[in-house]
């Protein structure tokens, strides 16, 4: 079926080439990083994980909300949702492609990377996150090349494929849990060490998960023959909806224990963020940008006539991306780190080299989804004809 | 056959990459591994296994003994002449071949192999 | 003419190679071990439970100075120049920020004024062991919370699983550090130096211990005022550290978060 992503139309090879000049420069300034080493970075002996790792957080948050998209039809029979599926587990492997290319760059020695199964230590998250991560990816190529291929051949897809979709399900959950576990157990990063992290990863991970899956229907609808469908993207937009409002629940609900229980722990991260100490703020416009957006989001998800409005809707995704990127992709990881453990405050930006080198990774992310997305609506419209 | 001259155009491209080192090293023979030991080594008659053993077998010796040292705290090696030696790249093999360039480079040149060691392990100050 | 088709090949071969890949392997476990022939140095200092006990009323300002720089000259620890890469193995804090949650306003002056000697505290019970990946990081028998550079992939968990701040990383090499802030570098060439990107902290000095001596710190600080740092076994009932510890009122860092660190403040 990969031949279906070899003939395109000008756009599609303008936008590939693009990408591929997007992550052939990413390739030569990471070339550099590897030769000088990670000060090259913005990172820190006190901010020691970046914005490698946050984006890294991020799009394991958009990697599994396939679910989304998966756990109606397969467990609810919500046969509408069979004609995105696809678009969701491709989705899902752009997204795990990119997770692994962030913690690769993020590696101070590369080449021992392997390491990790030579000599794995089963007390150590990342171990358990590796594990996850790469068997979430084969699942999801697994389930959604076989499946696209019956599809096109017209045939129910082999039996041995649905115990694996059965199986993507409550693994699509682990992923996140698993990447949540990261930070949970940390016991000297108060801005982490809250038993809600895992909660609030999932709910920001299916909101803004199938928010991008929704911008990305409706561009596949404007420049393909393959409509996915009015009433899949109202059904995708109630669950944004639902999930946004649930991820802002439990952020104000950190508000709550941090700020009446007084605990300096507890608030110096949240005021760090979104005031500024001891003359640091960096991140204040920020954050406050990303409050913003999310009420922004809110208001337009939560009243029906601007939910099903699609232009109203593309307004809220977009809303939904910039609050949960900021919040997830950024304020997470660097919250954590300031103030330092010894309570002071070293603050982190990232470089541009840095910032091109995480172009890069999102370069090839999206150069997975456009030749896997041509693939399956080239299927899809091949099917319809 | 179908495509045949793309076939073979991206056949013979193929060849040129796979065999550039050869044609680029082509009438240049590297010099032949010439390695000097230092006075202290030669008087020293033996280095602490016998000289064939450490030619096929130093590589896989120096990992157990970085195993060893570091993680099991075991930091001292029994030859088999019975002899006792402190496991250490830098301070035992070292102290005798201190002559790095001429001796362990003459067949790691060679062979182009550049083993990670010397990232961290201070290799010898050599005069000139 | 083919009697099989693409896909019949294609699974032969995958089949083939696992095989032979996994054959060798297969083959390489089975074969016998070879025989260890090594043997403890009659020197070494042993221990169960390796721990500091610091004098925080005999350390000073020139001592903690001379503890720092015997650390780091023995270890070929650079000075980097700058607090974001800066590599450190102990170090000097204020009050406030050594003990953040013993915040006190009223405190007394003389620990107001002052500072503390911090290092690894080589916990009891060390988050940074649970997090590595790869074991490149562990506490050994002996107590002693130790890092394995060879095995290093620089991944940096450890450093975030740390409450103390005690792990620095070579976000570039050492040995490219500033000359003019490191003119003899490196100062010990009997002990490596380590590479870019992986982490280290203070290791209690194993090597020095497998040789009978103390740590350089420990050994430093009491050439100008003996017992100013007391460094022994905690699981010697009798041992120089418990004596100390039995008659002196002591603190340790964050002691509410479980990690049991192994490194006392006596003030």
């Amino acid at each position: 079926m990969l031949e279906k992503a070899l003939k395109g139309s000008p756009i599609y090879w303008g936008w590939l080439i693009v990408l591929l000049g997007f992550i052939g420069t990413g390739f030569l300034v990471y070339l550099y990083q590897f030769q000088e080493g990670l000060r090259i970075t913005g990172m820190s002996r006190d901010v020691s994980w970046g914005f490698y790792i946050g984006q890294f957080t991020y799009l394991v948050g958009v990697a599994a909300s396939g679910v989304m998209v998966v756990l109606p039809y397969y467990l609810h029979d919500y046969k509408a949702f069979g004609r995105v599926t696809i678009l969701g587990e491709f989705l899902a492997v752009g997204a795990i492609t990119m997770c692994l290319l962030f913690i690769m760059v993020d590696m101070g020695n590369l080449p021992r990377v392997l390491t990790v199964i030579l000599y794995p230590n089963p007390t150590s998250i990342l171990f358990w996150d590796m594990i996850v991560l790469n068997v979430y990816l084969f699942l999801n190529i697994i389930i959604g090349w076989n499946v696209l291929s019956s599809e096109r051949k017209g045939i129910h897809y082999p039996a041995w494929v649905t115990p694996l979709i059965y199986l993507s399900i409550p693994w699509a959950f682990s992923i996140h849990t698993v990447t949540a576990f990261l930070y949970a157990g940390l016991p000297g990063r108060h801005y982490w060490l809250t038993a809600i992290m895992a909660a609030r990863f999932l709910s920001s991970a299916f909101c803004s998960g199938p928010a991008i899956l929704i911008l990305l229907c409706l561009i596949v609808r404007k420049v393909t023959r393959f409509d996915p469908g009015k009433e899949q993207i109202r059904t995708l937009s109630s669950i944004v909806a639902y999930a946004m409002i649930l991820n802002v629940f439990f952020f104000l609900l950190e508000m709550f224990t941090a700020f009446y229980s007084q605990i300096p722990g507890h608030m110096h991260p949240i005021v760090y963020l979104f005031s500024g100490l001891e003359g640091h703020g960096k991140l204040v416009p920020w954050m406050w940008t990303a409050a913003c957006f999310a009420i922004l989001a809110l208001l337009l998800l939560i009243v029906p006539a601007s939910r099903r409005n699609e232009k109203t809707l593309v307004l809220a995704c977009i809303s939904v991306f910039i609050s949960t990127w900021i919040d997830k992709g950024f304020g997470l990881v660097i919250g954590g780190f300031i103030p330092n453990p010894f309570e002071k405050v070293f603050e982190y930006w990232p470089t541009l080299p840095e910032v091109v080198i995480s172009l890069g990774v999102w370069a090839m992310g999206f150069f997975v989804l456009t030749v896997l997305y041509k693939m399956a609506v080239s299927v899809k419209e091949e099917v319809a004809a | 056959m179908y495509d045949r001259g793309k076939i073979v155009t991206g056949i013979v491209i193929g060849l040129l990459l796979f065999l550039f080192p050869v044609f680029y090293n082509l009438g240049r023979a590297a010099k032949e591994p010439d390695p000097v030991l230092t006075d202290k080594a030669k008087q020293a008659k033996e280095c602490i296994e016998p000289k064939a053993f450490m030619k096929t077998e130093h590589m896989k010796m120096l990992d157990e003994w970085r195993q060893e040292v570091v993680r099991d705290d075991l930091r001292t090696y029994k030859s088999t002449s019975g002899k006792m030696y402190t496991k250490s790249l830098q301070n035992t093999c070292m102290d005798c071949h201190s002559n790095k360039s001429k001796f362990c480079d003459q067949c790691h040149n060679y062979m182009a192999v550049a083993p990670y060691c010397w990232d961290c392990h201070i290799a010898p100050k050599e005069n000139g | 003419m083919m009697a099989m088709d693409r896909r019949q090949f294609l699974k032969i071969t995958g089949l083939s190679a696992l095989l032979g890949l996994g054959g060798k392997t297969a083959f390489e476990w089975l074969a016998p071990g070879e025989a260890e022939a090594a043997i403890q140095q009659a020197t070494k200092l042993a221990g169960k439970k390796w721990g500091m006990a610091l004098d925080v009323t005999l350390l000073d300002e020139e001592i903690m100075s001379k503890c720092i720089q015997a650390c780091h000259t023995y270890y070929n620890v650079p000075n980097i120049g700058n607090s974001k890469e800066e590599l450190k193995w102990i170090w000097k804090e204020t009050y406030d920020h050594s003990f953040p949650g013993q915040e006190n306003e009223y405190l007394a002056d003389k620990f107001k004024a002052g500072n503390f000697l911090l290092l690894c505290n080589h916990c009891t019970n060390p988050p940074c062991c649970r997090a590595c990946p790869t074991k490149a990081t562990w506490k050994r028998e002996d107590g002693i919370v130790m890092m394995d550079m060879h095995r290093c992939i620089g991944c940096r968990f450890c450093m975030a699983a740390c409450p103390y701040g005690a792990r620095s990383f070579n976000w570039g090499d050492p040995r490219l550090a500033p000359k003019a802030l490191n003119p003899n570098f490196p100062t010990n060439s009997e002990i490596p130096t380590r590479s870019k990107g992986v982490v280290e902290k203070c290791q209690f000095c194993a090597e020095r211990l497998a040789k009978g001596q103390r740590p350089a710190c420990v050994e430093a600080a009491n050439k100008i005022k003996p017992n100013a740092m007391v460094f022994g076994d905690l699981d010697v009932p009798d041992s120089d550290i418990r004596k100390v510890l039995r008659t002196r009122y002591s603190i340790r860092r964050k002691p509410e978060l479980g990690t049991g660190p192994n490194v006392f403040y006596m003030i």
